[in-house]
């Protein structure tokens, strides 16, 4: 098989300079200017959210929708280590670089919407956090799993350092910060889902259920493989290198496994909770509730096939809807069809998108650099010419 | 064969560890808490509201916030919902004509929003660092401004809209009404039940304000009685006035466990903005959820034990590499 020409990871090379990264560091200096106005003058200086929407972009897209994003790194590991399907090893450190800054941006993304930032260790601090708070093992996780991350990740810089030795001793004990790393975003990204649960009649029952953890898990899986095909795909057209497409075809077929019971799941519950009527209502709420839905349906008229699997465009296209999909359930949920009572609107001002914006930015730009310098992406002898 | 023996081990391995996990959720359940016996709420009747919003300036003076206006010329406290400097409100509802007090039709009604003190509260089960704690004795929902790290997660969580931010401050707190705690020691009660010249809002423990409540709807409508104001059960403030058409429903009585503010009305709890909330509080429903998953970290040691069994087998895929020939990387 060609896995054998791929296997060993090799820096892309290549200037750091370009219209990309030029762009990106512009959108940064942005967001960073966006940031200090409202540190120095508060959240309502610079975004639109308010008591009836206290939790905007920063949060629902930023942190929820960015970790969901980030989870290709879990998702691999889960196949390659713990379903031991090697033949992937080529696609986990691309995808833990993926899900390193995703996480870690939106840590950092987090602290910014906090209003009371300089207390933020309480969340850490026997005596103050609270273990019945669905938030408080969110963040526990959430910075357990970014720490883990970057240990997992280490190996790249210690073998750019030329560290051999520490890198043996850390490969000795790595399956224990392997398991965390599969464990730890499991918990969290049923816990986003549980997040719903306690604003009650808030939430509109299409998305108010007791099996939210499930949901929230299941698509957060999904996305991990929706995003790995995305990336894969725009990786391979941006550096000019070969899709891997005999690794994506059948990681595909696992996402479309999961993706069936998932959407029997969703389906199952709303029919047993008696709401699935709301969904046939002429109003936008059942609106996006069929088009998220169809957009976890699309990849199986697109890539339901091996043959269709094997076309690169197909392939992209599912990762985009699988994305979508997921990037819908979570806004309705805790934007679009929250609903907390008369006179209350929100929509994101334009700073609050700039922020956002150069959220992502952020992590193209620590993509690009680190795949150019460091031992990321599987070597390929045609990309040289860079 | 070696790959799909342990494939076949990682399946068992993690599915072992799940359902041993998702047997005894039961124990876990955390039934909806009920209002501690001692517990301190208000009583407001709409039908002894006239609207002349003491209750509101006495909140504000209490809680030494800063007026609000919605006029042009800034002259009066004139905030239009609460906010994180405005804890209590008294709103009106509308209807055709306005022409008769508590009519549903044509009419008009006052209705008071502030703090309900649930019995099983959102916002304390929502704070991840117990910023929002209810006290096991009195039952009153305090915050402290010192632990919030301002997430503002018990602002999205209340189903009455109660926790407020401030978002125009770069060292912003939550905004809610407290009853009045800090002015206990001084032998004071909830402001607003202070100055209310009718005893629309009423002080007390809610276990006697609730059996005062019950009193007044069993009353026939437009029959003389007696209204204590202030504080039930303190100086005798009362008077006699005719009893309200009211609605036979004391809202906070059942509402989410019940909440320590009661209130009564003779407009359609819904139409003057109290929400219709099930006995079940969503708080015990999130920590059901939360502690049959996490409860002592069984859960997920047990499926870290089982990854971590796993991962070791299978890890030998990383190891090698660079060095080595990547024939080892299964095909």
């Amino acid at each position: 098989m060609s896995t054998q020409h791929h296997a060993i990871p090799a820096p892309v090379g290549g200037n750091l300079v370009n219209a990309t990264t030029f762009v990106c560091g512009v959108l940064i200096a942005v967001m960073a200017t966006i940031i200090l106005i409202r540190l120095f003058f508060g959240l309502a200086s610079t975004t639109n959210v308010n008591d009836g929407y206290s939790w905007g972009i920063w949060v629902v897209v930023d942190v929820f929708i960015g970790s969901a994003l980030a989870c290709g790194g879990f998702c691999m590991a889960l196949l390659v280590y713990i379903f031991n399907k090697g033949q992937y090893h080529p696609l986990v450190r691309p995808a833990l670089l993926g899900s390193l800054f995703g996480y870690t941006l939106a840590g950092a993304a987090i602290t910014f919407d906090l209003g009371r930032w300089w207390n933020f260790w309480h969340i850490f601090w026997p005596g103050y956090f609270n273990v019945n708070s669905v938030m408080f093992e969110v963040a526990a996780c959430i910075t357990l799993y970014i720490i883990v991350m970057w240990i997992e990740f280490s190996p790249v810089f210690l073998e750019k350092m030329g560290l051999h030795d520490t890198r043996k001793k850390l490969n000795k004990v790595m399956f224990i910060f392997i398991a965390l790393g599969i464990v730890l975003p499991m918990m969290h990204q049923a816990s986003l889902g549980t997040m719903l649960v306690v604003m009650g009649d808030q939430v509109n029952p299409l998305w108010q259920t007791p099996l939210q953890p499930l949901i929230y898990l299941l698509t957060a899986i999904t996305l991990g493989y929706g995003v790995i095909l995305f990336e894969s795909c725009v990786a391979a057209s941006a550096y000019r290198r070969q899709i891997e497409v005999p690794l994506l075809n059948p990681m595909a077929r696992v996402m479309l496994g999961i993706m069936g019971f998932y959407l029997f799941a969703r389906f199952a519950d709303v029919t047993f909770r008696g709401v699935l009527g709301l969904a046939f209502q002429f109003n936008y709420v059942a609106l996006t509730f069929w088009i998220e839905n169809a957009c976890f349906a699309a990849p199986f008229l697109l890539i339901g096939s091996a043959e269709a699997r094997r076309n690169p465009a197909r392939l992209f296209l599912a990762g985009i809807a699988v994305m979508l999909g997921g990037v819908l359930l979570r806004l309705n949920g805790f934007l679009i069809a929250f609903d907390t009572g008369p006179g209350w609107s929100y929509f994101p001002s334009l700073p609050e998108l700039l922020v956002t914006v150069g959220i992502f930015a952020a992590e193209i730009l620590g993509y690009v650099i680190i795949t150019r310098r460091f031992p990321v992406l599987p070597r390929e002898d045609a990309q040289l010419a860079h | 064969m070696n790959t799909r023996r342990d494939f076949l081990k990682g399946v068992l391995a993690s599915g072992a560890a799940l359902s041993t996990a998702s047997i005894a959720p039961e124990a876990n359940a955390r039934e909806t808490r009920h209002r501690p016996a001692e517990g301190l709420g208000l009583l407001y009747d709409a039908t002894l509201c006239v609207g002349c919003k003491a209750c509101v300036a006495a909140c504000k003076e209490a809680n030494e916030n800063p007026p609000e206006f919605s006029t042009e010329d800034h002259l009066w406290d004139t905030p239009l919902d609460t906010s994180g400097y405005t804890f209590n409100l008294i709103k009106m509802y509308r209807n055709g004509t306005m022409e008769t007090k508590d009519a549903e039709v044509n009419g008009y009604s006052f209705m008071k929003t502030s703090c309900m003190h649930c019995a099983d509260p959102s916002c304390v089960s929502a704070c991840p660092v117990s910023a929002m704690s209810k006290d096991p004795v009195t039952g009153v929902v305090g915050y402290d401004p010192e632990a919030c790290v301002g997430c503002r997660y018990c602002v999205v969580a209340c189903p009455f809209g109660i926790p407020k931010y401030q978002y125009d401050s770069p060292t912003g707190k939550i905004g809610k009404c407290e009853l009045c705690r800090h002015r206990y020691k001084d032998g004071h009660y909830s402001a607003c039940a202070e100055v209310c010249p009718t005893g629309a809002t009423l002080y007390g423990k809610t276990a006697d304000l609730l059996v005062e409540a019950k009193r007044r709807i069993a009353l026939a409508p437009g029959s003389v009685t007696t209204y204590p104001r202030g504080k039930l059960g303190g100086p005798d403030q009362s008077y006699e006035a005719p009893v309200g058409n009211y609605l036979q429903h004391v809202y906070g009585e059942t509402e989410y466990g019940g909440t320590q503010v009661l209130k009564l009305s003779a407009v359609n709890f819904a139409k003057v903005g109290m929400p219709d909330l099930k006995p079940e509080a969503a708080a015990a429903r999130s920590e059901t959820i939360q502690h049959t998953l996490y409860g002592g970290l069984i859960m997920p040691f047990a499926v870290l034990g089982a990854m971590t069994y796993v991962a070791k087998r299978n890890v030998h895929h990383e190891d090698d590499a660079p060095e080595q020939a990547p024939g080892k990387e299964g095909s």
